[in-house]
């Protein structure tokens, strides 16, 4: 266990942070958001990530990948949410390459992998089903009928369904849970882009009828349920990181905002009220930052406790990017509510995360559980 | 096998092999080891166990060897330290002289005064205390009024102390002492030891919430000090205190381990006092609420702990980081406390009453303790002036 990025680590992280403040500031985000893009991001810009590198850095290298483990990856996307970066590398790399190296057979990983490692393949995750995010027990069905399943159901808030190339569908078998990859253009789904607060994308994906050959089963019905928690705790501790990258930048933000805004003939920073306030904000990232490490840690260590810091990692940045972003607002007085100012853009996403697998009461509830009690 | 692994093999092995079964188990309150020129031990196995680690050095296991010390480098201590805490050893030795004083000596004494008081600390000799607070000089230290005057050959002191742990129980006190009443408030203090059987030093308790009286009032009359008791240069006292106080704040900080307490934690308290319900979880939602929020807040700490110990290992250390913890570990141990109470429900109110076992008794006591440690060493306002000002550079 170590918490503290090597030499190659503090590199690719200082790499990302100049092409992303470059290439990828907020303001490009803002401009998909006033164009109102079809994608969602801007393939150019995940073009240019692939090339650094990004989508193949957790990949093995039998399939084109670098190998280089979730500590780099994490350090990569903490710095993408800086920027409110908006790619396909959540969906695609984090949560669908980890299904098909965790369980897809010879054949899956041959295909997809080396595809997902260039970027010309992307993947959406279609999991959940009601307002609330649960990882089990689905009303998506997926019934043998001969050679093939049929799959029938309804999935919402799906992160890039309307633009992946291929979907994983997580369903109920006769016993167990499965999980599908399947060809976005099948016949019978159905899939509806929405637009979310925090300008990225999300769909509703229906399945009607759809029939899917029994090789696109990923693992098998006892495997599915273990394949998916691992996935979503990779998820959850990936999000964690980028949402402590957004969460410091909105708090230096203010920290700035109270050293440059005078009133009452002084700076408002000099106000106790407000300083008291911002150290707290510093702490809790402080120890955000030290939780979000030791996830990433596990997660190249494939250590046992993996699942309970996911939940530490996703309940704390949750609790920590919805403080600071309300605090950056109310520090920045009548202009934090306005439009023209950036922090808009990161109180909205720090909403839409929280809602990604799992909100704080279900972190805590599932920590709780994880220790026995 | 790394050197560290060995190293951490051979102390394992020792301590298997010289801690007495007894000196593993959680200590009470009457069971701790203070230093002292007339030192009781509340039993043989505790001696034993002092004499065996004061003689390896390991009372102080960073100073060097030949002023007592263990000569261990920073990792190595902390080996030591994991593996003691594996064990469950007890702290051999308390004294502030280990804590606070001897670093400030080793860092601005002269090699006299080092020679004088080092070897004396590291084998539990002396007891010490700290005369910093007064009446008027609470957060705002550097008001305090207790004068040094200048005499040719000696200081004569004058004035009054507060809030001195142990005053009564210690043999020599370290202070902070007005030098020079015309310089500003910062720029006049010096730092002075006193042996607290000189004349003309005296000594009240006062009784605290917890029932015991483990402070002082520490009055100084006409007391004759000789001028090589001074530590630093005169009227640089503030330096010296200034990084006294960063030893004060760890040590503040990793508070926890060490003070009595009920020998349970508290899920293992939840698990009897409130119990699991059919589905597994605690009967009571809200407490386990609340539970798990100090539980995850608390392995949250000890990661920084942990982080902040290998970025300075791999020199990247971030100063700011110590500064934190003192704010977090101590108003989480608070919480902690608290959280305990409401586990134990109405078990926790008993007061000197044998209806009550002692776990339950040491419940409510430790909640009372923990109520001084955000206030001791700088209360958790003055942690947050300093975060806001020196870390984030917030105007004044
Ligand atoms: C939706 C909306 C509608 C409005 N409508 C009107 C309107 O119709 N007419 C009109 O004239 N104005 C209007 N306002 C302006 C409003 O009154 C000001 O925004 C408000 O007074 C705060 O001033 P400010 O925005 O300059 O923030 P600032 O005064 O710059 O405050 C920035 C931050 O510093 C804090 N702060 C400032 N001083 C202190 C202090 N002494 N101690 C501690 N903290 C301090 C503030 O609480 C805030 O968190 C409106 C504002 C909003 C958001
Ligand atoms: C268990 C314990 C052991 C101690 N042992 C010793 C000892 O051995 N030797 C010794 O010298 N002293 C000792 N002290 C004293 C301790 O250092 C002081 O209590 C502490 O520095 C606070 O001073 P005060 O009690 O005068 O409170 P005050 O300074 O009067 O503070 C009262 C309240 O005002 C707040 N406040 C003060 N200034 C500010 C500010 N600038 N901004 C915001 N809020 C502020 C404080 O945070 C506090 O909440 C001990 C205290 C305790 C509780």
């Amino acid at each position: 266990m170590t918490l503290v990025l090597n030499e190659e680590q503090r590199l690719l992280k200082d790499t990302a942070k100049d092409f992303l403040a470059r290439v990828m500031p907020v303001a490009a985000l803002r401009e998909l958001r006033d164009q109102k893009d079809e994608l969602g991001f801007n393939p150019n810009h995940w073009q240019q990530m692939v090339e650094l590198g990004w989508a193949s850095m957790v990949l093995p290298e039998a399939y084109d990948g670098l190998d280089f483990g979730y500590m780099g990856l994490g350090a990569v996307i903490e710095e993408s949410g800086r920027t409110l970066a908006a790619s396909p590398l959540f969906s695609t790399v984090v949560l669908g390459s980890t299904i098909i190296i965790e369980g897809g057979s010879e054949e899956q990983k041959s295909t997809f992998l080396p595809q997902i490692a260039a970027g010309t393949l992307s993947l959406a995750l279609a999991l959940e089903e009601k307002p609330h995010h649960q990882p089990s027990d689905f009303a998506t069905t997926a019934v043998a009928d001969g050679d093939d399943y049929i799959i029938n159901g309804e999935k919402l808030f799906v992160l890039d369904g309307h633009s992946a190339d291929y979907l994983i569908v997580a369903t109920r078998l006769q016993t167990g849970t499965g999980l599908f990859i399947v060809d976005a253009n099948t016949d019978g789904i159905e899939r509806r882009r929405h637009h979310l607060i925090d300008s990225r994308n999300a769909a509703t994906v229906r399945f009607n009828h759809v029939r899917v050959k029994a090789s696109s089963l990923i693992g098998n019905a006892e495997q599915g349920q273990d394949i998916l928690n691992t996935a979503m705790d990779y998820g959850r501790i990936c999000l964690a990181a980028e949402m402590l990258g957004a969460a410091s930048e909105c708090f230096e933000r203010t920290v700035a905002y109270l050293k440059e805004r005078d009133q009452f003939g002084v700076k408002i920073g000099s106000f106790q009220a407000l300083q008291h306030r911002a150290a707290k904000m510093f702490i809790e990232l402080e120890l955000s930052k030290s939780v979000v490490l030791d996830a990433l840690s596990a997660i190249d260590e494939k250590r046992a406790d993996l699942p309970q810091l996911a939940s530490l990692a996703k309940a704390r940045l949750n609790d920590v990017f919805e403080l600071i972003t309300n605090e950056a607002v109310q520090m920045h007085g009548g202009i934090g509510v306005t439009d023209e100012l950036d922090i808009g853009f990161f109180l909205k996403r720090s909403r839409v995360a929280t809602q990604i697998l799992g909100n704080s009461h279900f972190h805590r509830d599932r920590y709780a559980s994880l220790c026995g009690y | 096998m790394s050197d560290l692994d060995q190293f951490r093999q051979t102390v394992h092995a020792w301590l298997e092999e010289n801690c007495p079964p007894s000196q593993r188990r959680p200590i009470t309150r009457d069971e701790q080891v203070w230093a002292g020129k007339n030192k009781t031990f509340p039993s043989n196995d505790a001696k034993l166990w002092f004499e065996r680690m004061r003689d390896k050095g390991w009372t102080v296991p960073e100073w060097p060897v030949e002023l007592g010390g263990g000569g261990l480098d920073e990792r190595q201590a902390k080996i030591l330290k994991e593996e003691m805490k594996r064990l469950g050893c007890r702290t051999p030795l308390f004294d502030l002289g280990i804590w606070m004083l001897g670093p400030a000596v080793l860092e601005y004494g002269t090699e006299e005064q080092r020679q004088q008081h080092i070897p004396k600390i590291a084998r539990g000799e002396v007891r010490w205390c700290q005369g910093y607070s007064e009446p008027g000089a609470g957060s705002d230290l550097a008001s305090l009024q207790t004068r040094a005057e200048d005499k040719g050959d000696h200081f004569l002191v004058n004035g009054a102390k507060i809030w001195t742990t142990n005053a009564d129980k210690a043999d020599w006190i370290f202070c902070l002492v007005r030098t020079d009443p015309s310089a500003k408030k910062q720029e006049g203090i010096s730092f002075l030891l006193i042996n607290m059987d000189d004349p003309g030093v005296s000594t009240t308790p006062i009784e605290l919430i917890s029932g015991e009286s483990e402070f002082c009032q520490t009055f100084f009359d006409n007391v004759k000090v000789p001028k090589s008791n001074l530590i630093g240069e005169l009227n640089k006292g503030w330096s010296v205190a200034k990084s006294l106080l960063k030893h004060e704040r760890k040590l503040m900080a990793e508070i926890g381990g060490d003070t009595p307490g009920p020998s349970f934690g508290p899920v293992q308290a939840a698990l009897e006092y409130v119990g699991l319900d059919s589905s597994g979880k605690l009967a009571d939602r809200g407490l386990r609420e609340q539970l798990v929020s100090h539980e995850m807040a608390f392995r949250a700490i000890g990661l920084t702990h942990f982080r902040s110990f290998e970025e300075r290992m791999n020199g990247v250390a971030d100063n700011n980081v110590p500064l934190i913890m003192k704010y977090v570990g101590t108003e989480e141990s608070k919480r902690k406390e608290e959280v305990l109470m409401a586990i134990l429900g109405h078990r926790a109110l008993g007061w000197n009453d044998t209806e009550f076992n002692d776990d339950e008794l040491l419940t409510n006591r430790g909640w009372l303790f923990s109520k001084a440690l955000s206030i001791a060493g700088g209360t958790s306002e003055v942690q947050m002036n300093i975060i806001a000002k020196r870390v984030l550079g917030l105007p004044e």
